[in-house]
């Protein structure tokens, strides 16, 4: 095992990740991101906001999640053993409460009255209605008219919270036309409101900042293998829709360089046919919703509709860190495809009980193939980043049953 | 000098104010847009912005999305801009063109690669929605060596500070969005414009044009009374919009409403 110190210090000064990430937006939204930027650097190393946000992380989301040893599946598959770090056991059932309780409470001290939002699967908007409601604050989400069909539950949650949920129908109406129109609400209101973007993407400091609510996964994961296990994992896995959860388990291990560290892409209906949502797999450095990173664009620069059954991988583009990480090979990004996704759904809820959301299936597939490549003695983690309740139309919907 | 910088000197020095209509390439169809700019200059443009289609135009209103989407139909893209002006500039040699869109495009294609075809198709001025000068440097560098002007925006909650940045890194003239919010907002509050010129003027000596929210002759007259130049955009594709089976109409309606634009701009009281 190697020990580096410090190597690591992304990102710079100006929030760029080599040459991914940065700060490219209208000029009516620079000070509002002055305004984040300064307020992110203050509370970050304020104590009293730290106490704030970890007496809310375990009494309200409920942390610590468990690192459960998945040994049943593990035995079935006959390789490394599997971990799994259980984030579908947060309140709402994602990790994406980790960050909204970060962001509300810097929305708070900065005192910001309106909230607005983005989603796709519908866990990120219902994280955010969540803790709005909490705090009494108007909150309006922006949700693609494609997501609103498939995840109608989410929709549910979100107004019975007391959130306006605004169905978008410009563009491909998923999470990309989303994120235009919360860009568009922002620069319209941006004196009263605070956007709360879901992933690790968007103008600095949003990719670092929300890296950094998020690294609470990675933090405690690292703590628990140690403990239950003895020795730090040996490979890390998780899916990549902008890439938030992905991030929060990798980032405090990445000067731990004998720790793999895979990302998940959802290649849709295979990488060859073009109708998929892999940017690091297939796509190319471009510029969109604030930074440079890895894109699906055409010759032209112009965005390519995705598609994945799953609305939160559904997205052209991810968060800059990612583009970093893989341009120095630190991780390293693959996909699997709707059809395989469904298999690690189905894997897991009858292996271990457990129905984990489309999106998570998407790094238990892969950790389905390479687990069998591996050594019994050595630790594979998958991030679960969230639980399958919202997914039940969706996979009703595949086998052909009414519900 | 550049062809902007050179215009703006003869504006002041005799007086004029520039007007600066912003249809989008290939909005309807490609065939309508070198015909309608020379329209415009006859019209009394002295000046004229093409939007670039962009897939996801994250500061722009309905109206100029929905022309992006039109144009994006015909396949319009950053290139075949590039050829409309170089079709323009044919019969054309002195009307500055500035060309309006978002950085991915740009990106794209590659930095030098555009620069260089910007400069043989002809054009004066780029100006990128989502580049402020943070991320600008490497572009606006490249085009001030082929003698077009980089065009930097402000907005009504640019502090001093950020307006003295602007004066420092930009050239041709600044763009001054005068409302916070979209294009095509209906907003316009000429009282708030004036009181921002106050602070811009005093902070830099470059030409200040203004638009967002401006739709008629009177808005027009009042706001070529506080900057250099006037810029009417979601006004004009409203007539396109409202014409998309009779383009003929469309034109003739843009016509109409620039000449009304021009001659009460030309008569301040
Ligand atoms: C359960 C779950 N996992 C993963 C994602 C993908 O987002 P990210 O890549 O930011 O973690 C989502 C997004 O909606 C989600 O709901």
């Amino acid at each position: 095992m190697t020990e580096t110190t410090n190597s690591y210090n992304m990102p710079d000064e100006r929030g760029h990740f080599g040459p991914y990430g940065g700060l490219f937006i209208a000029e009516t939204l620079i000070p509002a991101v002055e305004e984040l930027e300064a307020a992110y650097k203050k509370y970050m190393v304020d104590a009293e906001f730290l106490a704030e946000l970890d007496k809310d992380l375990q009494h309200y989301v409920g942390r610590p999640s468990p690192l459960y040893h998945a040994e049943r599946w593990s035995r079935e598959l006959g390789g490394a053993q599997i971990y799994l770090k259980r984030e579908d056991l947060n309140h709402t059932g994602a990790h994406k409460i980790n960050n909204t309780i970060g962001q509300i409470l810097l929305a708070k001290r900065m005192g910001k009255t309106r909230i607005i939002a983005e989603t796709g699967a519908g866990q990120h908007g219902v994280a955010t209605a969540t803790v709005c409601a909490r705090l009494g604050l108007e909150c309006v989400v922006y949700m693609g008219a494609v997501d609103v069909a498939r995840q109608i539950q989410n929709v549910y949650r979100m107004e019975l919270l007391g959130a306006r949920v605004v169905s978008v129908t410009s563009g491909s109406k998923t999470l990309k036309d989303a994120l235009n129109e919360a860009i568009r609400d922002w620069v319209t209101n941006v004196d009263n409101t605070f956007y709360i973007i879901g992933t690790a993407a968007g103008p600095a400091p949003y990719p670092a900042m929300v890296r950094d609510f998020q690294s609470i996964i990675g933090r405690e994961a690292k703590q628990q293998c140690l403990t239950q296990a003895g020795k730090l994992p040996d490979v890390l896995i998780a899916c990549i829709g902008g890439g938030s959860n992905a991030i929060g388990l990798f980032h405090p291990f990445i000067d731990d360089a004998d720790v793999k560290m895979i990302g998940v892409e959802a290649a849709g209906d295979g990488i060859e046919s073009g109708r998929h949502s892999a940017p690091l797999c297939a796509g190319r450095p471009g510029v969109l919703h604030g930074n440079r990173t890895y894109l699906m664009a055409d010759d032209d620069g112009e965005i390519i509709a995705t598609h994945s059954i799953s609305a939160g991988l559904d997205y052209p583009g991810v968060g800059p860190e990612h583009s970093w990480l893989k341009d120095i090979g630190r991780a390293q990004y693959v996909s699997i495809t709707d059809k395989e996704a469904l298999e690690g759904f189905y894997a897991l809820t009858r292996m271990e009980g457990i129905i984990p959301a489309l999106e998570s299936s998407h790094a238990l597939a892969y950790a389905m193939k390479l687990a069998p490549t591996m050594q019994s003695d050595e630790i594979l983690i998958v991030n679960l980043s969230g639980r399958g309740d919202k997914d039940m139309q969706t996979i009703a919907n595949h086998e052909g049953v009414q519900i | 000098m550049s062809r902007l910088a050179t215009k703006f000197a003869e504006f002041k020095q005799s007086g004029h104010k520039a007007l600066i209509p912003f249809i989008t390439a290939g909005d309807p169809n490609p065939e309508f847009t070198v015909p309608m700019m020379h329209a415009m200059v006859e019209a009394g443009a002295d000046i004229i912005e093409l939007g670039v289609p962009f897939s996801d135009p994250m500061a722009d209103g309905p109206v100029i999305q929905r022309a992006s989407e039109r144009a994006l139909e015909h396949k319009m893209s950053l290139r075949r801009t590039l050829e409309i002006v170089s079709e323009f500039r044919t019969n054309n040699q002195t009307t500055p063109v500035v060309l309006m869109g978002y950085a991915n495009p740009v990106e794209a294609m590659g930095y030098e690669s555009f620069a260089l075809a910007a400069k043989n198709a002809g054009v004066d001025g780029v100006l990128t929605v989502d580049l402020p000068p943070e991320e600008a440097e490497e572009c606006a560098a490249l085009l001030n060596s082929y003698n077009i002007d980089q065009i930097f925006l402000l907005a009504p909650n640019s502090s001093t500070n950020r307006i003295k940045k602007m004066d420092s890194v930009g050239s041709g003239f600044l763009y001054y969005v005068s409302v916070k919010g979209i294009t095509g907002a209906g907003n316009l509050d000429t009282s708030d414009v004036q009181r921002k010129l106050i602070d811009i003027r005093a902070n830099t000596q470059l030409p200040v044009g203004i638009g967002f929210g401006i739709k008629d002759a009177e808005t027009a007259k009042i706001i070529a009374g506080l900057g250099d130049a006037v810029v009417v955009g979601s006004a004009l594709i409203s007539k396109i919009e409202a014409n998309l089976t009779a383009p003929e109409v469309a034109k003739q309606d843009i016509i109409e409403l620039l000449k009304s634009m021009r001659f009460a701009m030309d008569n301040q009281d």
